[in-house]
């Protein structure tokens, strides 16, 4: 076997994630702000008063600088799988490419389409016809995303394909495993929503500057009004999501769980940790005299009830999970990594085989040897055991700071409905609602580092590790286009806060008499 | 008849744009970087051939790799 430079590995991981951290800056303000118009309009329609018209179209104006920013960074994500990751596109782009095709043709189009009569639309169509624009905009935004959420869905937990050793593909078998699994819709639903959540509290923010600064205050209580109800509601939402995502997790990733959980011994009637502190340098491949937390505050068997909604349910630890031997749901019991590492070995070994076979007898062996072992591929590429834990203190972190702040928006929204009166008096509140704007982002990236960080080594849960998914590029090539892209996003990033805190700084024309 | 009217909508809208102008000079120039520049220099065609051929080089790859220390 040829050795990859494991910086490659790195660098490639790097850059795609850099990619994917960039882009997932504008969409899920594009989810959020979306709706928050949408509604704003609807109001305008339902109400007649030129007051919501003009608030809808300052959100509107943001909407789209946000929009135009954003347009064009998932492009370059498309373009490194082809360059990167052609092992992984070759090896599994029969099912992958659907839904990014579907995206592309349908969803994409749709919202191109709407876009233009939402922009250039005003007092050209009637009133209903504009709010239907606008409405079918944020859901062809919203479509757009369900099906990029299906593709990485699918990463998580492959189904529905059939492994065709003669073109070393996999094809798809089952469209609506793939597309309607419960992993895809728990993880549109959970990622749509918390989206909203984003989008909220953007327009909190804003309308709260507005007061500090005494401006457009008519507009800036109206836009706290409605976006602290949808907010509300979308982050009960997101947590009512989250708790269906995590008992997903633990049926098909449970190594992302219990590294989340920073569970290294797991067991029976488990507690989910509520506040913890890793101790930090420990190896969490390895057995170690000390505790491998430093500080562990649980809810009593709360990881049980979430991960398998029983009181006494097992939820597996790291250490389980490398030396099997526990029942699993489906009452078999689990293998260890080892275990799956030679199966996997076997797996590759009998592709190579069957690829060599010049005779039908040896062909029908190496098949045979392939589909036994085919579940266990992936396995196949790593060195050790170890190599299946992902970096724990990232998961851990990132998951406490995603829900810590996911129930702080909670409190925020309900907050601001029960004092809305008193909001204009006190600044101290304003000031901490316009700080809470870069907190929607921290949470909704923390979530995306559980949700990637949490399921390394895989490209493809148990099928295809990063170390077998990548290019063969020189790693310099890989280092050149990380700093170009780091430099470029940047910049992107800069022009689109310069060109919206102008925006903002001009604010709505609400305050105006109506033409 | 209908086409002339979506074209004058479009035309119309694309005159009346403030904003918009600024931000569809960043697309464009976005988009410039990334087709002509990017993918010239930066993006390799790493498969190359036909299906078969492209097939075989993964499955090369597939059969051959191994984690590097």
């Amino acid at each position: 076997m040829e050795a990859i430079d494991a910086s490659l590995v790195d660098w490639s991981r790097a850059q795609f994630a850099l990619t994917a951290m960039y882009h997932w800056l504008f969409v899920p303000l594009t989810l959020g702000l979306g709706v928050v118009m949408a509604i704003m309009e609807t109001l305008y329609v339902r109400t007649g008063r030129e007051f919501w018209k003009q608030t809808a179209k300052f959100w509107m104006k943001l909407f789209g600088i946000n929009f135009a920013m954003g347009v064009a960074t998932g492009i370059i994500l498309e373009f490194e799988f082809g360059t990167n990751w052609s092992n992984y596109s070759w090896f599994v782009g029969d099912i992958f490419g659907a839904p990014l095709a579907i995206e592309g043709i349908l969803a994409f189009f749709m919202e191109s389409t709407f876009i233009a009569v939402m922009y250039f639309g005003w007092n050209k169509v009637s009133k209903r016809a504009h709010l239907a624009s606008t409405w079918l905009t944020i859901i062809g935004a919203t479509i757009s995303a369900w099906w990029i959420l299906v593709a990485n869905a699918w990463m998580q937990h492959p189904v529905g394909m059939e492994f065709n050793p003669d073109t070393v593909r996999n094809e798809m078998v089952d469209f609506v495993a793939v597309a309607f699994n419960g992993g895809a819709v728990v993880k549109f639903c959970h990622t749509v929503v918390s989206s909203w959540v984003l989008g909220c509290v953007f327009v909190v923010g804003v309308s709260c500057w507005y007061l500090l600064r005494g401006r457009h205050k008519e507009f800036a209580h109206a836009s706290i009004r409605v976006a602290a109800w949808f907010g509300l509601v979308a982050s009960l939402l997101t947590a009512y999501t989250g708790h269906h995502s995590g008992r997903i997790i633990a049926e098909q990733q449970p190594m992302k769980l219990a590294a989340a959980e920073g569970l290294y011994e797991g067991g029976t009637q488990q507690g989910l940790v509520m506040a913890g502190v890793l101790r930090p340098g420990v190896d969490w491949a390895a057995p170690t005299e000390e505790d491998k937390m430093l500080l562990n505050i649980e809810m009593p068997y709360a990881l049980s009830v979430l991960a398998t909604h029983k009181v006494d349910g097992y939820v597996p630890g790291i250490r389980n999970i490398l030396e099997g031997g526990y029942p699993l749901p489906d009452g078999s019991v689990a293998l260890s990594a080892e275990e799956k590492m030679l199966r996997g070995r076997k797996a590759i070994e009998a592709l190579g085989e069957y690829r060599d076979a010049e005779d039908a007898e040896d062909k029908a062996a190496a098949l045979k040897a392939l589909r036994e072992n085919f579940a266990y591929f992936g396995y196949g590429y790593l060195k050790s055991p170890a190599d299946l834990v992902p970096p724990v203190p990232l998961t851990f972190y990132s998951f406490r700071i995603m829900v810590i702040l996911g129930g702080y928006f909670i409190v925020l929204f309900a907050g601001l409905l029960v004092l809305r009166q008193h909001v204009e008096r006190w600044r101290l509140v304003q000031w901490g609602v316009v700080l809470t704007i870069p907190l929607a982002w921290l949470a909704s990236q923390a979530g995306w580092v559980v949700a990637e960080v949490g399921r390394q080594p895989w490209a493809i849960q148990g099928l295809l590790p990063n170390v077998a998914a990548i290019s063969r590029l020189e790693t310099g090539a890989v280092q050149t286009t990380f700093f170009i892209f780091l430099f470029l996003f940047t910049l992107l990033l800069v022009a689109e806060l310069g060109i919206m805190g102008k925006a903002i700084a001009t604010g709505p024309e609400t305050d105006k008499p109506a033409a | 008849m209908i086409l002339k009217r979506i074209a004058r909508f479009y035309i119309e809208g694309f005159r009346g744009m403030t904003l918009g102008r600024t931000l569809w000079c960043i697309i464009l120039i976005k988009l410039f970087i990334m087709f002509a520049v990017l993918k010239a220099f930066f993006f390799p065609a790493y498969l190359k051939g036909d299906s078969a051929e492209k097939g075989e080089a993964v499955s090369t790859e597939l059969t051959e790799r191994k984690a590097g220390e």
